[in-house]
């Protein structure tokens, strides 16, 4: 935690950064802070990546450390196994999230199973930066929620940041990580600002409670975290309190601190830009029920997308969870047929 | 006006393969690398007799029922064993399933080396002991493991090379193409090893690729390519030797492509008269490769029947040691399934593993009672 703490004054308590500018420094603060880290991929160096959030690095730690590859993504996750077998930390950057398939092989088939394979004999600590999700009126293949692909591989961890400090913070946590992590940028909140606190000293796998209430818990991470920040701000003025979980570490999952709240509150919603199909808010809604059932006043709902490819910039707001939608699903939550039961119960 | 240079010959593959010695064992004058020095035939030799008979071995023992399978790589020896002579004990091999032989010549324990192939577990060796990455199963992906190895080395500053072995249907898979041209731009010393046996499980290269040859693939990443006989073990050593050296003097990659021939099926699960016949497969025995070089050795005089026998039964009792230690039964601890997927296992590993060790208990209180 100590460790955590030091990497934390990277960002100076009082400043507002974006979360692209916050990004930056986590790489840029680990690259100063251990020789063994490097930053590759398409575009990373000369250029500062298409999101500009590697920019300055090449020219600050030179194009040994931070260099641009051919434009092949298994190539990119592929060698940095190799470096990683060799003492390196690589933190490879896929460009977007539909063009970090091609990679799938080799992140599935060996990034996620050599320590098993080898009784943990061959460590790879590897962070993958992937921008992922919609919002920003991206054209096919720039916009999807590839989570749910990387949460089902054990040997990952996957992480999302959903703020600016968080995406400090979680970066530098992966970097540190003896375990491969997926790192999940919401590409749509690059630009968000926050001014910065004091460090919240929360481990990478665990979640976090960035609102609390009372009746309901709306259980988000990544872009969607200011979506139901805003949600709960909205159902306050309609009487209802909504507990915020940004849940950061989608893989492992903090059962403790998501069933803590769910207990307390009775009902929980799960939302995410990704389809609702076997997204990962079925994960969520099924470790709920099997933990929290005695608790639950409703059925657990989930605000997703549509069971639909992606779809082009002029259509996607139909697409995004959006407060509305949220508070929606808040509506229908059997606020009245509990009150009924209790009713009928005394 | 934009001009395309002018073909690089020195990327193409000569028209002949290198070959040091022809089938007879006779050396065969010409332009190539020399031949190797006596000691290193005869290590030569006596590598390639041990690496057939454990072969032969792990194959009688799928029969017994103690390995689950095994790709046997009989008819390669020359491949197998010239290209892990020639490293350096600071290089790396990145194997494939089929090249257990090529791991045992490196110094890996047999047993540990049929960890994978009995089914106890993925791999049973530690990597870093010979620097043998684990053999590689879904095909190329390791090419791109022996490039970021060897990229990080010379980042390092350390003298490493890498030697990747695949096979001729590996060629086929966008891996390699990743793994040469990245090799290329880096200049990664990374030595690549195209055992071509002629067989993608059932399909023939005629169908895997249209090339002259699969060293003519070179020159479209800028990476210079060879030719050789790989049934002649002087000549792949040569050649191998040739390029690690080249590699490690900061030259870039090179490829190598070996002509040689599967002998045996794919796999003992394999059926390999569906798709070839007897009379090729008889002629590739002509062009055996333990018996050319013992051929050559012999008329050397550097080789009589008393050294012959001496390997042949310091084969048969390396065979007899591991029949023997294969016979024991492992101890398989179900722990292990959640011990190593995390440094750390997660709260939802712990809670499943003791979920098992519930249902495990049960299970033998259950008989006890019965």
């Amino acid at each position: 935690m100590t460790a955590i703490a030091e990497h934390y004054r990277g960002l100076a308590a009082g400043s507002a950064v974006t979360m692209a500018s916050a990004l930056n420094q986590a790489l840029s603060d680990a690259l100063t802070e251990d020789d063994s880290v490097l930053v590759f991929g398409e575009d990373v160096a000369t250029l500062g990546g298409v999101f500009r959030i590697t920019d300055g690095l090449a020219a600050s730690f030179g194009q040994t450390r931070v260099f641009d590859t051919p434009l092949s993504e298994s190539g990119i996750v592929g060698t940095a196994i190799g470096m990683a077998m060799n003492g390196l930390r690589p933190v490879v950057e896929m460009q977007f999230d539909a063009f970090a398939y091609p990679a799938f092989e080799q992140i599935t088939s060996h990034l996620a199973k050599l320590r098993n394979r080898t009784k943990g004999r061959v460590e790879l600590p590897i962070v993958i930066r992937i921008p992922y999700g919609g919002g920003i009126g991206g054209v096919e293949h720039h916009c999807d929620s590839s989570e749910a692909y990387y949460t089902h591989t054990p040997g990952l961890r996957v992480v999302t940041p959903g703020t600016p400090a968080d995406a400090y913070v979680l970066l530098r946590q992966a970097i540190s990580s003896p375990d491969p992590v997926i790192f999940l940028e919401p590409k749509r909140r690059y630009w968000s600002k926050e001014t910065v606190s004091e460090h919240h000293g929360i481990a990478m796998d665990r979640a976090l409670v960035r609102r609390p209430g009372t009746d309901v818990t709306l259980i988000a991470y990544g872009g969607a975290v200011a979506t139901a920040l805003e949600a709960a701000e909205a159902a306050e003025e309609d009487g209802r309190s909504a507990e915020v979980i940004d849940l950061r570490s989608l893989s492992p999952f903090d059962d403790e601190t998501v069933t803590a709240s769910v207990k307390r509150t009775g009902r929980a919603i799960v939302v995410h830009e990704a389809s609702r199909f076997c997204g990962y808010g079925a994960e969520v809604a099924a470790r709920l029920s099997e933990q929290c059932f005695h608790y639950l006043e409703a059925p657990i709902l989930r605000v997703a997308g549509f069971d639909i490819p992606y779809p082009p910039p002029s259509l996607e707001e139909y697409h995004l969870p959006s407060v509305d939608r949220i508070l929606d699903a808040i509506d229908r939550l059997q606020w009245q047929e509990t009150a009924a039961l209790v009713k009928v119960a005394s | 006006m934009v001009t395309i240079p002018s073909t690089p010959e020195r990327l193409l593959p000569a028209a002949n393969p290198t070959t040091l010695l022809d089938p007879a064992g006779r050396a065969v004058p010409g332009d190539g690398p020399d031949l190797p020095d006596a000691d290193v035939l005869l290590a030569l030799y006596r590598m390639m007799v041990l690496g057939r008979r454990f072969d032969t071995q792990a194959t009688a023992l799928t029969k017994q029922g103690r390995l689950a399978v095994y790709p046997s790589a009989r008819g390669q020896e020359a491949c197998q064993i010239g290209a892990v002579l020639a490293l350096r004990p600071q290089d790396w091999l990145f194997p494939t399933y089929r090249d257990s032989m090529a791991v045992t010549a490196r110094g890996v324990d047999p047993v540990q080396v049929l960890t994978l192939l009995r089914g106890d577990w993925h791999s049973g060796y530690d990597p870093y002991q010979h620097r043998v990455a684990p053999q590689c199963t879904p095909l190329a992906t390791n090419t791109l493991h022996a490039v970021g190895l060897a990229h990080a080395a010379t980042i390092k500053g350390e003298d490493t090379v890498a030697l990747v072995m695949l096979g001729d249907g590996a060629t086929s898979e966008g891996d390699t193409h990743a793994a040469l041209n990245f090799a290329a731009v880096w200049k990664s010393p990374v030595v690549f090893l195209i055992q071509n046996n002629g067989y993608a499980i059932s399909v023939p290269l005629a169908k895997q690729t249209a090339a002259p040859s699969l060293a003519h693939k070179g020159i479209g990443y800028g990476i210079p390519a060879t030719v050789v006989d790989g049934n002649d073990a002087a000549a792949v050593y040569a050649v191998v030797r040739r390029a690690v050296t080249s590699a490690a003097a900061g030259a870039g990659p090179v490829l190598i492509e070996a002509l040689t021939y599967r002998v045996e099926a794919h796999t003992n699960a394999d059926d390999a008269t569906r798709y070839r016949s007897q009379d090729e497969v008889d002629g590739w025995l002509g062009r055996d490769p333990v018996t050319r070089l013992r051929n050559h050795l012999r008329d050397r005089g550097l080789l009589d029947e008393a050294a012959i026998a001496k390997t042949d039964a310091e084969a048969e009792a390396q065979a007899a040691a591991l029949r023997q230690r294969m016979t024991t039964d492992t101890r398989h601890d179900p722990d292990d399934l959640f011990r190593y997927v995390y440094a750390e296992p997660t709260p939802e590993l712990r809670r499943q593993q003791r979920e098992l060790a519930v249902e495990l208990g049960q299970a033998q209180g259950g008989r006890g009672a019965g």
